[in-house]
């Protein structure tokens, strides 16, 4: 429950952005979303929904791209993604892999009207 | 009017890493080893670090942020063992950030040896949070149930131990010691593991063997 808080990291970044750009208004935001982020985007869109009420996105929408949790099996060098985060190689049971993708929380683009 | 397509990259926890990773730098710089402990409610975090004050007392100086949503019970439960403690009232946030342990900081004193910060209960969303601790501890307590690393793994796979407190209950609750460890080991190959029990002191000399020998490397790779 704590996706208030990463909404409100979230604006202060719009702002700042809008601010360079001189943005008259933000129509879209987009965010990454790895499935081991922790956090829910159901209750990042309710969140954004609230939030942006009188601010330069008040009109803009939340698009969420989320992004699976991929590893890297470091001894027989096979990639996969895993839906339950077990770190052990499907193809020769190795423990010794890498974390690739998965653990983001990126803003990572914004479509504005200057 | 002409619509703008901006591509921006920026990590939300970046300003939360930011900060945490200058704490850590000025905590290691002053050669205090601090150990950040996530848990549910109740499961014992408080009372483990009433027995590590006990343990550690006579030989390290420590001290320990106490984050609640409300009341300042745990504070005094600590500063009641001499030990100084500083409470982080959130007031209904769910997790502690870097930016609350910051505004704290000019009160802690340069001279500690430990550093501990008692998060929030949740086994969540304080995971998702770095505050500039060296060491992260989930801990679990037996009454908790063995299916819960897998129920939430974010918890577990940022840890670098895992703490099984309420041992002393493993004979009266349908607790699988050996199952538990191995679903923890799956999300998480290298965390180091301690069975625990405060009641009876079992494995307490083991984890306090553990982070007084963390401190020690803390100061060798800083010196």
């Amino acid at each position: 429950m704590h996706e208030i808080s990463l909404v409100a990291n979230l604006f202060e970044i719009l702002e700042q952005k809008a601010k360079e750009k001189k943005a008259k208004k933000i129509t879209m935001v987009k965010l990454q979303v790895g499935t081991l982020s922790g956090v829910v985007p159901e209750f990042l869109i309710s969140a954004f929904e609230i939030y942006k009420k009188e601010t330069i996105a008040s009109e803009a929408c939340l698009k969420i791209k989320k992004i699976p949790f991929k590893i890297k099996c470091l001894k027989c060098q096979q990639e996969m993604i895993k839906d339950d985060f077990v770190l052990i190689c499907e193809n020769c049971g190795s423990r010794q892999l890498k974390v690739l993708a998965g653990t983001e929380l990126i803003l990572e683009k914004i479509e504005m009207e200057v | 009017m002409k619509k703008k397509e901006v591509l921006v990259l920026e990590d939300l926890l970046g300003s939360n890493k930011k900060i945490a990773s200058e704490i850590r730098e000025k905590l290691k710089a002053q050669g205090i080893l601090t150990i950040n402990f996530l848990s549910s409610p109740g499961a014992g975090k408080t009372t483990l670090l009433e027995k590590m004050a006990e343990i550690l007392k006579p030989d390290y100086k420590m001290g320990v942020i106490e984050g609640d949503i409300e009341t300042e019970r745990d504070a005094e439960r600590i500063r009641a063992k001499g030990i100084p403690a500083w409470q982080i009232l959130t007031g209904g946030a769910c997790h502690l950030e870097a930016k609350m342990i910051g505004k704290i900081f000019p009160q802690i004193p340069g001279d500690l040896d430990f550093l501990f910060i008692e998060n929030v209960g949740n086994l969540v969303c304080p995971a998702s949070y770095d505050l500039g601790e060296n060491i992260r501890c989930v801990l679990l307590s037996i009454p908790e149930g063995d299916d819960k690393p897998k129920k939430y793994p974010k918890a577990f796979t940022t840890a670098q131990n895992l703490i099984i407190t309420k041992a002393d209950l493993t004979p009266i609750l349908p607790f699988n010691l050996d199952y538990v460890q191995k679903e923890a080991l799956d999300l998480n190959p290298q965390l180091k593991i301690f069975i625990t029990s405060a009641l009876n002191g079992q494995g307490l000399k083991e984890l306090t063997e553990f982070f007084i020998s963390s401190l020690h490397q803390l100061r060798k790779h800083h010196a």
